[in-house]
């Protein structure tokens, strides 16, 4: 049942992506942007190896964590309504966008580590695959956490909005997604040694350059879990606990 | 097919207990097309949230379609159609993908759920408009979709919260008659919000008015204004006080007198006015009061409501 449920709202939300397959490179315009422009205006012309790896958690922080954005709108305008009192499962609703936001997550993530290979990315098979599940396990947390906020923000939606734009760039910068943190002064590296977010980025990296034996790799898959399990947990509370709406 | 007993929510608004609804019975059998009217914060949305398994009672019970909506919103869910307030169709999908997904949603197989789409679609006129999203549709068409999106299980009860708000006379009109096609047709119960209280009137057979989270009225349309507003004669007349006087002497005919705007107008509630207002012009002759016009009203919900409750019924009380 809550199988079956989880297809019909995955179908459901992936359908308008399948039908405009253009509107995921408009949606990518940021992380394209810092890949061709920032990523060129790096010292020495820009170490693909470290920097791409960046991009696409720096891609879970725009998609998947602003994913509630969504949500929110069907909470304010009723269409979530609708589907509440539908005999749809109440965990369905939720795991079917997550895993939505997680599979445009990761098609866009091979898009870009395919442009990146004319720049000069080099292939690491394995690592690739390791690098996107990670990936995905990330994305699947950070967009629960986000439709948690979104449904606790409904029906004004001011929570959500003053949230997602406090969080989104402090967590770029803290994460070392585009500086590296470790030329910064002590309390910076302090603040990236707490941030989960900073770990995932240093295991991405250490699995896109087909290194297996880091320990960094340890503490991202853990920081990612983590951050899955929490946000399913809490997602599926607010949910059944019953959503306000308008 | 709806049936509670001393229904009742509370809700806890800054520290504050709010009391919404406070213990509500109602009966509703199969086949009846109802009317729930009352202001603003009366609790007629808190009462439909819970009717609809959206939101749990506090306490007491509601049996909706056979089955408790606490103990068992599953089956409640299985069973209704809810045309909510809002948009039902969300603004990044095609009309006729979310009436697929809705079959879906209610567990039909995907063969199946297309073809109940196509049949909604050719029921409400939709046809032309599968491939559209709903941002690019008319109110009208806005509104027919979501009764579609909510008929799409062949629901015997059907709820909709203030179908017609925002449309205009046409879209109004245009939506009632398919209401009332489903009713003639599949025999559906409906519980329908009005704003518009001439809607009330006219379309349900059983009108209940709620309000401070109570029941204070239930019946069909003409039993509340007879028993409860009666018809209204209007008089100008050039003493006020001795129109008044005469009014009270002629018994239990009359429910009340009381002079309006100034002096030398007065408005009488009289059961039947037909009636009265011959009566009533001779007893003022008799009496010496010089009468220069009359006139009778009909009296609407909202004279039903203001007579239960002293406020107007659209007054944002």
């Amino acid at each position: 049942m809550i199988l079956r449920d989880t297809a019909t709202v995955f179908t459901r939300e992936i359908t308008p992506s399948l039908r405009e397959p253009v509107s995921l490179l408009f949606e990518m315009g940021q992380p394209l942007f810092f890949l061709f422009i920032f990523g060129s205006l790096l010292p020495g012309g820009g170490d693909w190896q470290w920097f791409v790896p960046g991009i696409l958690v720096m891609m879970c922080l725009m998609g998947p964590l602003g994913s509630g954005y969504h949500l929110l709108v069907e909470l304010m305008s009723g269409s979530m309504e609708r589907l509440t009192v539908t005999p749809l499962n109440r965990t369905a609703l939720l795991a079917g966008r997550a895993l939505k936001e997680s599979s445009v997550l990761l098609a866009q993530a091979v898009l870009i580590v395919v442009l990146a290979v004319p720049l000069g990315f080099e292939l690491h098979p394995l690592g690739i695959l390791a690098g996107l599940a990670l990936l995905v396990v990330l994305g699947l947390g950070l967009s629960s956490l986000s439709f948690v906020l979104a449904i606790k923000s409904a029906p004004s939606g001011t929570l959500f909005y003053v949230v997602s734009q406090l969080l989104i760039f402090p967590m770029l910068l803290l994460s070392g997604v585009l500086l590296p943190l470790d030329s910064g002064p002590a309390w910076l590296r302090a603040v990236g040694a707490a941030n989960p977010l900073a770990h995932i980025v240093s295991a991405e990296r250490a699995l896109f350059a087909g290194s297996f034996q880091n320990l960094s790799i340890l503490y991202g898959a853990a920081g990612a879990t983590v951050f899955a399990i929490i946000g399913l947990v809490l997602g599926n509370r607010a949910m059944r606990r019953g959503l306000s709406g308008r | 097919m709806i049936h509670t007993r001393r229904l009742a929510r509370d809700f806890t608004i800054k520290k504050q207990t709010v009391h919404a609804v406070r213990g509500i019975d109602l009966d509703i059998e199969a086949g009846s097309l109802v009317a729930f009217l009352g202001p603003n914060g009366a609790g007629k949305s808190t009462t439909l949230r819970m009717l609809t398994t959206l939101l749990p009672p506090t306490s007491g019970s509601a049996v909706v379609a056979g089955h408790d909506v606490a103990t068992d919103p599953a089956a409640v869910r299985a069973r209704i159609g809810y045309v909510g307030q809002g948009s039902s169709a969300g603004e990044n999908f095609r009309a006729g993908d979310e009436l697929v997904t809705q079959g879906l949603a209610y567990g039909l197989r995907r063969a199946d759920a297309r073809r109940r789409a196509q049949e909604v679609m050719d029921l409400l006129d939709l046809v032309p408009f599968a491939t559209r999203k709903p941002g690019t549709l008319s109110g009208g068409q806005r509104r027919r979709l979501d009764i579609a999106l909510g008929l799409i299980h062949r629901p015997g009860l059907l709820f909709l919260d203030e179908p017609t708000t925002g449309l205009d006379p046409t879209g109004r009109a245009e939506v009632w008659q398919h209401i009332l096609r489903l009713r003639a047709d599949f025999g559906t119960t409906l519980f329908f919000t009005t704003h518009y209280l001439a809607e009330a009137d006219t379309m349900a057979e059983r009108v209940i008015i709620i309000d401070g989270g109570r029941i204070i009225a239930d019946g069909t349309a003409a039993k509340l204004k007879g028993e409860l507003a009666g018809d209204r004669i209007t008089i100008t007349v050039d003493d006020a006080v001795a129109a008044r006087t005469v009014a009270d002497r002629m018994g239990a005919e009359v429910i009340s007198a009381e002079p309006v705007a100034d002096d030398h107008l007065v408005q009488v509630r009289v059961a039947h006015a037909d009636r009265a207002l011959p009566d009533y012009l001779r007893a003022l002759d008799a009496a010496g009061a010089k009468v220069t016009s009359a006139e009778t009203a009909r009296p609407t919900l909202d004279d039903v409501f203001l007579t239960l409750t002293g406020r107007a019924l659209d007054d944002p009380a």
